[in-house]
């Protein structure tokens, strides 16, 4: 009886794995393949890409549309942006950040949950586009790098992870003998607290850092000034602009779009490339970060 | 003898902030530039808000405008935007509730029952890294790959003998895109937090499902699925908090003359409305889009409360 009952069950586990290995073998491939196409492409004749020769694999192979990118002056100006932006955001983000969550991870600390509840609910109320924009105007941020930077100083999605870690992470004890030592708050925080959290300073790093290269609202609002542009906003002129006149009319531009669309592919990639390199090597923290909000939002 | 309690309360407080503060009074220093970064950044403009209930003029300033009462509201409401940009806000909030939010719980379900434990890796490699794409780069794939005659997905429709079709011209298309494009990005990322909770469940209640006689469809529908309903709870709690939040700038980017009939929505619109205009709509109208706006974070914030409320009620689930 019993027996006849396992068979049954077996059969049933073992077309469950087939059906469900297919369906992650499909999922596995139609994430995969744009990324691949995308690959491909740029290292492809852009003849080749747009007659549709290119569907899997390069065709025509050719680095001439990574060599065209540097006729565009934006685009280093921008990456260089983009890399000032990354670096000085992401050294204030990190220093906030834990300026805030230490302290708020302490629990007998007076206040601590009146001031996380209202950090907490600037994450489900905001002003609006117009007060804040208002703001920064009036700070004389506007058209500045800074605009890119300050208004945005402070995730508390990234302080209550951080948060959180202190709390779960830190012995309560080794923090207590510090005290108790005569070590006063700040020397506790920087001799025994954070040297114990390089991990979640690694995650938050990467947070933040991926915010930065990304980041585009920023700019799209405050900036107007070119020459401060950060490369999402040089992306978008070349990968985006130009399917406007793309859209109306197309005969004549034949050899002009050839040129234009040829490193198309190609700047996506190289706009990618410092999140790409690192992907590999930090996904373990990426994922991390999110198992640690978990714990309790 | 209540007064008296009050009293004794308050004094007591009164010596544990002392206390706290003489322990912790290098933190408090700490939380200072904290503190004025969400006066400054988060609380200040909750304050200006009230420019919704004003007409704005440059030369008597936020404080010094005439107030209007709910003018502007008003005006939003009887608007010919009205109904499009709720009806199209809407309509991307429903997809993305019905299709696009169970997809990461199917996706960690099946990462975690495959049996090949090297594809599982390289599965969920492949699978969260689209997330890390910035929006410009991934409408920027989009129009090259979905290009009336020079995309990919054209040259395969015309393989597949159809026609081409021109799909950032048609307002049909519009939404499809957006949330396929959305669930394409973000559906590996989000199955993590349901891959963590999964992780956490006991292996004792399988065991136990299993020698019952539960094959692995029922040992799904039985142990992982309630065991993940918490998880799943909050994640939705959290997500009726966004109802009318449509991603801004991916459907901003993805808008173009042909398209605005099914690609305005309400972030779009306070943001043409309130700044740099376009597409036929006057911008600078400081006033009326912060009325738009408000109007839409309200909404959000009562539907999160709403829903918070609900789920504590049904299933003693919330978030706060």
């Amino acid at each position: 009886m019993t027996g006849k009952r396992r068979i049954r069950q077996s059969q049933d586990d073992r077309l469950f794995d087939i059906i469900n290995t297919l369906l992650c073998i499909f999922v596995f491939i139609v994430v995969l393949y744009p990324l691949i196409f995308v690959v491909s492409a740029s290292f492809s004749d852009p003849l080749a890409v747009l007659s549709g020769k290119v569907k899997l694999l390069p065709v025509d192979i050719t680095l001439d549309s990574y060599k065209k990118i540097f006729d565009y002056k934006q685009v280093l100006t921008g990456y260089k942006n983009s890399l000032i932006l990354l670096f000085f955001g992401t050294a204030l983000n990190v220093v906030l950040t834990i300026m805030a969550a230490y302290p708020l991870s302490r629990r007998d600390l007076y206040g601590r949950r009146l001031l996380t509840a209202l950090f907490t609910f600037t994450m489900f109320f905001s002003g609006g586009l117009i007060p804040t924009y208002f703001v920064v105007r009036d700070l004389g941020l506007y058209d500045t790098l800074g605009a890119m930077i300050i208004p945005i100083a402070i995730n508390m999605y990234n302080v209550i992870i951080t948060r959180t870690y202190f709390e779960n992470s830190i012995p309560e004890s080794l923090i207590e003998a510090a005290y108790i030592d005569g070590a006063n708050n700040l020397a506790t925080l920087r001799f025994i607290v954070l040297p114990m959290s390089k991990a979640i300073i690694a995650i938050i790093c990467l947070y933040y850092g991926v915010g930065h290269w990304n980041q585009y609202f920023q700019a799209l609002i405050y900036i107007s000034d070119s020459a401060k542009y950060p490369l999402q906003v040089v992306l978008r002129e070349i990968l985006l602009q130009s399917q406007v006149q793309d859209l109306v009319d197309t005969v004549g531009f034949e050899k002009q779009l050839l040129q234009a669309e040829g490193i198309k592919y190609s700047l996506i990639i190289v706009a990618s490339v410092p999140v790409l390199a690192i992907y590999p090597f930090v996904q373990r923290y990426f994922v991390k970060g999110v198992m640690i909000g978990a714990v309790k939002g | 003898m209540q007064k008296g309690g009050v009293i004794r309360r308050l004094q007591a407080e009164k010596r544990l902030a002392k206390r706290s503060m003489t322990k912790y009074w290098e933190l408090y220093l700490l939380l200072v530039p904290v503190i004025a970064y969400f006066i400054i950044f988060n609380y200040f403009p909750m304050y200006g808000v009230q420019i919704a209930f004003r007409d704005f003029n440059p030369v008597s300033g936020i404080w010094g405008s005439p107030w209007v009462g709910v003018k502007h509201f008003a005006r939003f409401f009887k608007s010919y935007a009205f109904q499009r940009v709720i009806t199209n806000t809407l309509t991307i909030s429903f997809f993305q509730i019905v299709i696009t939010f169970p997809i990461p719980i199917l996706l960690a379900i099946m990462m975690e029952e495959l049996t090949f434990p090297r594809f599982k890796k390289s599965l969920q490699m492949i699978t969260y890294a689209p997330h890390f794409i910035s929006v410009v780069v991934l409408v920027g794939m989009m129009f090259n790959m979905f290009n009336m005659r020079t995309g990919i997905v054209n040259h395969f429709l015309v393989l597949l003998g159809m026609e081409r079709i021109n799909f950032f011209a048609e307002p049909g298309w519009f939404k499809p895109l957006f949330i396929g494009s959305d669930i394409w990005q973000n559906s590996g990322w989000s199955s993590i937090i349901y891959i963590s909770a999964i992780a956490g469940i006991d292996q004792a209640l399988y065991e136990a499902a299993r020698i019952d006689g539960a094959n692995k469809v029922k040992r799904i529908w039985h142990v992982t699925i309630p065991s993940i309903t918490p998880t799943i709870v909050i994640l939705l709690i959290m997500k009726f908090g966004q109802v009318m939040n449509v991603a801004f700038m991916k459907a901003l980017l993805m808008q173009n003359t042909q398209n605005i009939s099914a690609s305005e929505v309400i972030s779009t619109y306070v943001y043409k409305v309130g700044l740099k205009g376009g597409d036929g709509i006057q911008g600078g109208q400081f006033s009326f889009s912060t009325a738009v706006d408000l109007f839409n974070s309200v909404i959000n914030f009562a539907l999160l409360l709403t829903a918070n409320q609900i789920s504590k009620k049904l299933n003693d689930i919330a978030l706060f």
